[in-house]
C-alpha cells in the first residue's frame, strides 16, 4: 500500500526558503500572503496489506531518516 | 599516527585532507564508505563535500552509510573523529554530535576567509594552539548553525563549542556571523570532546603561498596530542 508523509519544519524553526517565497509571492501581487512554510513531501509504496502494520513502519522510517527531529516535524496522511 | 579519511560518493576535500594529514606526519589511509571496517586508526576524518548529492538533508544518506558503524563504534571508544563541512553536517545527522545545520540565513552559497575564535582548549583538537583567533576559509550552502534552547544551554554548561565565527580581534557577534548560524557557532564538539564538528576548513590553510597557515597550526596541534 501507499503511504503519504509531509515533513516541515518545526514552528520557530527559521525558514529562508519559506521566506524568499512569501517575499516572491507579495511581489507578484499577492499581498496578502504573509507567511509561507516550505517542505517535503513523500509517496511510499510499502509491501504491506495492514494499514496500520504499514504506518507504523513509517512512522519509524520519519524518526530514523526522513525527518531529522531537531528542526522537522512529520506527518503520515 | 594514523589516521583514515572516509571518501563518500559526492565527497570532494578527501584528498586536499589527505595531503594536509600527510604533511604534518599522519600515516594516512583512505577508506570506502561501503567498507565495514576501519583499518587501526588514531584518527577519523569526515572531509567536507557534497555526499549523495545533498539528498534529503545534507549528509543524512551518508550518516546511514555502511562505514558509519564503525565511525560510531570508534567514536563512542573514545577514538578522536573529526568532520569538517560536509562532515559535520554528516555527524550532526547521526546524533554522534548535538543540533543540526540549517541552510545559510540569506540562502547563499558561502566561499571565503573567516575568522573564528577557539572556545575551548582543554581537547586534543586545540590544547597547544597559541593563538586565540584563526583565520581559516569556508565554503558552503548549509552551515547555519541550529539547536534548541535546551541543547544550546548544555553545550554552553559543558564547553562543547568549539570555535565561533569572530573578526581578527575575535568579536563573535552578529555583524561577523556569515550565516546565520546560533550563538555564531562554526564548531562544536561531544560532550567528551573525542568529537569535533566544524564548518572552516583547516586543511585549506596549509600553505603560505596559496593561502594563510592557520591550518597547519591546527594539525600541527594535532599530530602533536596524540
Amino acid at each position: 500500500m501507499k503511504v503519504k508523509v509531509i515533513v516541515t519544519l518545526k514552528n520557530g524553526v527559521l525558514d529562508p526558503q519559506g521566506k524568499a517565497i512569501q517575499q516572491t509571492l507579495n511581489g507578484m501581487s499577492f499581498e496578502n500572503v504573509s507567511e509561507v512554510r516550505q517542505g517535503k513531501y513523500f509517496d511510499i509504496e510499502v509491501k504491506e496489506s495492514d494499514e496500520s502494520k504499514a504506518k507504523t513502519q513509517v512512522e519509524d522510517m520519519c524518526k530514523k531518516l526522513l525527518a531529522n527531529l531537531v528542526i522537522e516535524d512529520y506527518k503520515i496522511l | 599516527m594514523k589516521s583514515s579519511v572516509i571518501i563518500f560518493p559526492g565527497s570532494n576535500c578527501d584528498r586536499d585532507m589527505d595531503v594536509a594529514l600527510k604533511k604534518f606526519g599522519f600515516e594516512n589511509q583512505m577508506v570506502w564508505h561501503n567498507d565495514e571496517e576501519i583499518p587501526k586508526s588514531d584518527l577519523i576524518v569526515l572531509p567536507g563535500g557534497f555526499s549523495y548529492g545533498d539528498y534529503l538533508r545534507c549528509g543524512s544518506i551518508a550518516g546511514k552509510s555502511r562505514i558509519i558503524k564503525s565511525v560510531i563504534n570508534f567514536a563512542n571508544s573514545g577514538g578522536l573523529v573529526l568532520g569538517i563541512c560536509n562532515g559535520f553536517q554528516i555527524l550532526t545527522e547521526t546524533g554522534l554530535l548535538p543540533g543540526i545545520l540549517q541552510q545559510n540565513k540569506y540562502l547563499n552559497f558561502i566561499c571565503k576567509n573567516v575568522f573564528v575564535k577557539i572556545k575551548n582548549k582543554e581537547n586534543k583538537f586545540f590544547k597547544d594552539i597559541k593563538k586565540e583567533v584563526l583565520e581559516l576559509h569556508i565554503a558552503h550552502n548549509e552551515g547555519n548553525y541550529f539547536c534548541s534552547n535546551d541543547e544550546l544551554k548544555s553545550i554552553e554548561d559543558n564547553g562543547q563549542i568549539a570555535v565561533t565565527y569572530c573578526d581578527n580581534k575575535g568579536n563573535d557577534n552578529e555583524e561577523n556571523n556569515p550565516n546565520g548560524a546560533l550563538k555564531n557557532i562554526a564548531g562544536v564538539f561531544n560532550k567528551n570532546k573525542n568529537i569535533l564538528g566544524m564548518m572552516p576548513h583547516p586543511e585549506r590553510m596549509i600553505d603560505q603561498y596559496l593561502s594563510g597557515e592557520d591550518g597547519s597550526l591546527f594539525f600541527e596541534n594535532l599530530i602533536g596530542s596524540l
